[in-house]
């Protein structure tokens, strides 16, 4: 029997060393009569996902003890939510409540269930956690029980399999036509290739690399969730702003003459954005 | 079969309206039947420019209320008896557009015109998206200068995103760069961008370019498309553009300040 943890990028927020709600979305003002007491806004969040293969408290105590050991840092308080649907049968034999007081134990907080059924989800409420639609699984059933090499498992049968996320080649997203003022494209997961001009006022965005295989001369953003080792690559540089992992670089007239209009490759260097010549 | 030519920009007072006027005209000379469009509510210029202001009875709201028929909104040119004009109205606003409205407009159109040209109004409001939105081909008028292809780019990216042939993933809308008020000197002492320059920013083929002439604001005060005056270099290059249009292959014209001596003119180069 196992179960496991996986964190799984449900948006495209950077992962956090302590993951919290953030707050700052939310303006509070009571100072006018008939003004808003508040605002609400949608916010998206990525969430360590508990994937569950046992109802067995002990069993998913023991595991999860010497998991967050390894991981502690990352999962301190961390808001997990509950995927309910790899326990098949048993599911109804689970006691939500009793499972939320142990994660609460070992400092998790967990907020909701996914993939319940009408009785789980009725049960869940109950619980006080919120019931999340959709999002199945990104990575099939079959992904847990592929020999892990990635993962020092240790030696006693594990029942939870702590993973951190797991670096997948998702195909390149390819554009062939001009990105115009105004226009965005993001490359989820994955590298942007541009064959044509990315023109002012338009903005590409890639988790990783971005290469233009043309004049480049609105916004490039590169490793948006937070890939230091992200780079852009353009033919021509004539950008407005360029940004790796969220670090950035605006250019104002002049600021860039030894490179304007040169093919580049623009990295990171610690946290300073590097722009070198290519082909030197 | 019919086409839906859209006449657009993004930014105001490049020209639109001229180009509509005289791209319509210029169809209807050339023999096809033309119907031209004013889809801006409100700001209604396309009857003046036209000359036929005083023969608005009903406008183009009217007709997508069912308040009259598409034939008595219809105005027929004076001088060209298969042109014909859709005034927008001065009084609605544009939340009268819908895309079933518009719709029902122009497929009836289709019916019976060769061409039917949506002059659009400026910025990306609902009136442009649906001066665009039915277009089998557009062109993107564009100034000479950074802000106006920039709005051009912009309204580029919509035509290949917002559009009737984008939603429905059908071949792109073919898309022509009409470069107006070109004036070679100030290109010349850096005033202005150059051809190549706003041809390299767009990346679209250049379909005319006008050359900034006193003759536009003359035609347009007494109501004549400068594509009649057949003696300027506006209504000249016009009458490229129409050409080119319908497929002809001609040289680019007034793209430089070299004047010819007398006896070139006279003669020829």
């Amino acid at each position: 029997m196992q179960s496991d943890v996986d964190n799984k990028t449900e948006a495209m927020l950077p992962l956090d060393d302590n993951p919290k709600f953030d707050f700052s979305s939310t303006s509070i003002s009571r100072s006018e009569p008939g003004s808003a007491a508040l605002e609400i806004k949608g916010s998206m969040f990525t969430l360590p996902v508990l994937r569950l293969q046992s109802v067995d408290l002990a069993l998913i105590a023991e595991d999860l003890s010497q998991r967050l050991a390894q991981h502690l840092r990352f999962f301190k308080h961390a808001p997990v939510v509950i995927e309910l649907d790899h326990l098949d049968d048993q599911a109804s034999v689970l006691d939500l409540p009793a499972l939320c007081v142990l994660l609460r134990q070992v400092h998790l907080v967990p907020v909701g269930v996914r993939q319940a059924s009408p009785e789980q989800a009725e049960a869940a409420i109950a619980a006080g956690l919120a019931v999340l639609k959709g999002g199945s699984s990104a990575t099939p059933r079959s992904a847990s029980s592929l020999p892990s090499s990635q993962e020092k498992t240790t030696t006693a049968p594990s029942n939870v399999e702590m993973a951190a996320p797991k670096p997948v080649a998702l195909p390149a997203k390819v554009i062939s036509q001009p990105v115009r003022s105004g226009q965005k494209i993001y490359a989820r997961g994955g590298d942007l290739v541009v064959l044509a001009a990315v023109n002012a006022g338009a903005e590409v965005i890639a988790d990783g690399n971005i290469h233009i295989y043309a004049p480049l001369r609105g916004r490039a953003l590169a490793g948006v969730l937070g890939d230091n080792s992200a780079s852009i690559f353009t033919q021509s540089m004539e950008a407005e702003l360029v940004a790796v992992a969220g670090n950035y670089q605006v250019f104002e007239d002049g600021s860039a003459k030894d490179i304007y209009s040169r093919a580049v490759r623009i990295f990171l260097d610690g946290t300073h954005i590097k722009i070198i010549p290519l082909g030197q | 079969m019919s086409k839906v030519v859209v006449v657009t920009s993004g930014k105001g007072g490049v020209g639109k309206t001229t180009t509509s006027a005289s791209f319509a005209t210029g169809l209807a000379i050339r023999g096809h039947k033309t119907a031209v469009i004013d889809f801006d509510v409100g700001l209604r210029n396309l009857d003046l420019i036209m000359g036929c202001e005083r023969r608005v009875v009903y406008d183009f709201v009217n007709v997508i209320n069912g308040e009259a028929s598409l034939k008595q909104a219809l105005i027929r040119d004076k001088a060209h008896n298969n042109l014909f004009i859709l005034p927008a109205s001065q009084t609605r606003d544009k939340d009268a557009f819908t895309i079933e409205g518009v719709g029902k407009v122009i497929d009836e159109l289709r019916e019976s015109f060769d061409y039917i040209i949506c002059d659009s109004p400026a910025g990306i409001e609902k009136g442009a998206m649906m001066a665009l939105y039915f277009a089998d081909e557009a062109l993107i008028v564009t100034n000479p200068e950074v802000s106006s292809v920039r709005d051009s780019d912009r309204i580029l990216g919509l035509l290949g995103a917002k559009s009737k042939r984008a939603e429905e993933d059908l071949e792109p809308i073919k898309e022509h760069l009409v470069v107006t008020r070109y004036s070679a000197s100030r290109v010349e002492t850096g005033e202005m961008l150059t051809i190549e320059d706003i041809q390299e920013l767009l990346g679209i083929d250049l379909l005319a370019v006008i050359p900034e002439s006193g003759a536009v604001l003359h035609a347009s005060n007494a109501g004549v498309p400068v594509v009649r005056d057949e003696v300027s270099n506006s209504g000249q290059a016009y009458q490229d553009l129409v050409s080119r249009f319908l497929g002809e292959d001609l040289p680019m014209r007034f793209l430089d300040t070299k004047k010819k001596s007398f006896l070139k003119r006279l003669f020829g180069t």
